[in-house]
């Protein structure tokens, strides 16, 4: 067996992960706040990336400020999804959100294709395309910026929940109701959860454009994005991003095994079956709540 | 206007029981059953065979889909997979040389079989985690479809389904077709609709409404969850035989990926949960309203003049698509069925409304 090829993958799968949990941070973001599995990550992730282009493109503005046009225009969009889609369906069955959100996926991907049309673009970051060689291991620069900026953003989100908004919206993640009786906006809150975590989805968009282009491939994130989501526990971000970890290290290391013996595409198989392995053996995750259910 | 009730009086537990209580009902269906048959004599066939025979055929599929998803209250997001397993078995079987009629009845065993698989991660978990471990296995059992070579043929591969044969008849014609469609759409439709008179049914409910409660009055919801799963994935296993033995001729992976298990659960949603007359309408308006939409669009961009990229309207029936699932959710939560059932309240006594209190 080759060692160095194995530990390649591994630290490629593990810095891959990290930026998987990127997309989960924002997926656990709104369900935190408002117990709602947010299936329109993917999709979101992806609007993103394409709001970024446009104003990089059409409006000809320098990329920094590009980036951070979308990140307020996506914390808008964020708000506005929650006001228009999400605000009314608060407390009725779950299946009724999660088709919601189902739908606002569709809407989301097929409304940014009818827009700006599906065709593939390069998202220039100014990321050399060049390995880092890490003595006998090649390192994907892209991929180590990536997982970099994830750990900063979870660092940020940690220390936003310490601030005082951050601690109303652990309130509201603690007992809605209760945070309601003391005179907490258990609105506002959840708008504010949406918001970052559209702002967290514009930042896992333009990482992951620059790794694979902008194209409706990004809202395949989803999957990713959800598996991590779980296996950290729904309402867990430090969770996530461990669980990112993890789930890139097992996809990297069963993808460069399994990828010859099947014939390729094995890496979707190996998320689905962390997915159901989760969910079968430790459906609260990692470090998630175990909720118990009142009859 | 049509019903001319002045009030239901039951005299004696047989009628209380009946499926259609009201004379009415029973007229229009003895005229909607009157034109289903007499179909192929008035609709031209390329109706009959691009819009009546899709209709029926996904109606039964969503009203198998409802059977768990409105009447047990369990989320299956996979169910197209379960539809794939059911027409590959049976494309397997009638290849291999086995009658249809037994080779369908094989695609259904099978579907419900493994559609026993999504019901252990139902025995586990409920409500969110549920539907994302149907999603993954969905996207486990695409996989191993489109992977496994003798189940496909091989990646990107096309699998030729033999012609219909019943009782040694070849079925080809437009018209025979059909008729396969509307008999399994009546076999399902009878059997929903008797599901709610039966101990089966009631259990399920209970088990829907909360499985713990249903479990304290004595319902075994464990059992219920699998009988559920595993009637429901019989019938879209037939559904999806019968789709690809009546309209698509050929089986590829792609028929049943993951897009199509939302298009069925948009048909539910939209239609209406537990409705089984909402199956009939949001199958009818998922399928039609892509084609719908597309000759609204020409209209309007001939009538105002603009043009739109080819692009654009590729996507554009999708995105209204997504904006049509929304708007039904805020606007009219149980759906079509529902709408129906409220026009059908009001015309039941008109014009005398104050009766209905």
């Amino acid at each position: 067996m080759d060692w160095s090829l194995l530990a390649e993958s591994a630290v490629n799968g593990g810095l891959v992960g990290l930026m998987y949990s990127l997309v989960a941070m924002g997926i656990v973001l709104i369900y935190k706040s408002s117990s709602v599995p947010n299936l329109a990550q993917g999709s979101m992730t992806m609007l993103s990336a394409y709001v970024v282009l446009a104003f990089a493109n059409n409006a000809k503005v320098p990329l920094w400020l590009a980036i951070l046009l979308a990140i307020v225009t996506m914390f808008g969009a964020g708000m506005a999804i929650e006001r228009v889609a999400l605000r009314r369906l608060a407390g009725r069955p779950i299946i009724m959100i999660l088709m919601m959100t189902l739908g606002l996926e569709i809407l989301l991907r097929a409304g940014s294709m009818t827009i700006w049309g599906g065709t593939a673009r390069p998202m220039p970051l100014g990321i050399s395309d060049d390995p880092l060689f890490l003595s006998p291991l090649l390192i994907n620069r892209t991929y180590a910026v990536g997982a970099a900026v994830a750990v900063v953003m979870f660092g940020l989100l940690m220390l936003f929940f310490r601030t005082r908004l951050g601690v109303v919206l652990r309130a509201i993640s603690d007992d809605y109701t209760a945070a309601w009786s003391i005179g907490i906006s258990v609105e506002r809150g959840v708008a504010l959860s949406w918001a970052m975590s559209a702002v967290v989805a514009t930042i896992a968009g333009i990482l992951w454009a620059s790794v694979q282009g902008v194209d409706q491939s990004l809202a395949q994130l989803l999957l990713k994005g959800v598996t991590v989501a779980v296996l950290g526990g729904m309402d867990s971000i430090g969770g996530a991003l461990l669980a990112g970890v993890l789930l890139g290290l097992v996809e990297g290391v069963a993808g460069s095994f399994l990828d010859p013996l099947l014939g390729g595409a094995s890496r979707d198989l190996v998320d689905a079956a962390m997915l159901i392995l989760t969910i079968m053996l430790r459906p609260h995750g990692l470090y998630g709540r175990h909720d118990i259910e009142r009859i | 206007m049509l019903f001319r009730q002045a009030g239901i009086f039951h005299t004696n537990y047989a009628a209380d029981r009946a499926l259609f209580p009201i004379a009415a009902d029973r007229w229009m269906i003895g005229i909607l059953l009157a034109f289903g048959f007499a179909a192929p004599l008035l609709v031209n066939s390329l109706y009959l065979s691009s819009y009546l025979l899709p209709w029926l055929i996904w109606t039964a599929g969503a009203l198998g889909l409802n059977l768990i998803l409105g009447w047990a209250g369990q989320f299956h997001l996979g169910y197209a997979a379960v539809m794939g397993i059911g027409a590959y078995a049976t494309v397997h079987a009638t290849r291999a040389g086995i009658p249809w009629e037994i080779a369908i009845v094989l695609g259904g065993s099978t579907a419900a079989i493994i559609g026993i698989g999504f019901a252990f991660a139902a025995l586990r978990v409920k409500g969110l985690y549920l539907a994302l471990s149907t999603l993954a296995l969905q996207f486990v059992m695409d996989w191993v479809i489109s992977h496994v070579p003798a189940i496909s043929g091989g990646t990107q591969a096309t699998l030729q389904a033999p012609d219909i044969r019943l009782l040694g008849q070849p079925i080809t014609s437009d018209a025979g077709l059909y008729y396969v469609a509307l008999v399994w759409c009546i076999l399902v439709t009878s059997f929903m609709l008797n599901l709610r008179r039966t101990a089966l049914g009631r259990a399920l409910i209970a088990v829907r409404e909360k499985d713990f409660a249903a479990a304290v009055i004595g319902v075994n919801s464990f059992y219920f969850k699998l009988v559920a799963f595993s009637t429901s994935s019989f019938i879209g296993g037939v559904t999806g035989a019968i789709l690809i033995g009546t309209f698509y001729h050929a089986v590829t992976p792609e028929q049943f990926s993951v897009d199509v298990s939302i298009q069925a659960l948009a048909m539910v949603i939209v239609g209406g949960l537990g409705s089984i007359i909402g199956s009939y309408f949001g199958a009818a308006f998922i399928l039609l309203m892509p084609g719908a939409m597309n000759s609204l669009i020409s209209w309007a961009a001939i009538r105002f003049g603009f043009s739109l990229s080819i692009e654009t309207l590729a996507h554009l029936p999708q995105a209204l698509y997504g904006a049509l699932i929304i708007g039904f959710l805020l606007i009219e939560p149980l759906g079509l069925g529902k709408i129906y059932n409220n026009v059908r309240d009001y015309l039941l006594v008109w014009p005398f409304g104050y009766v209905k209190k």
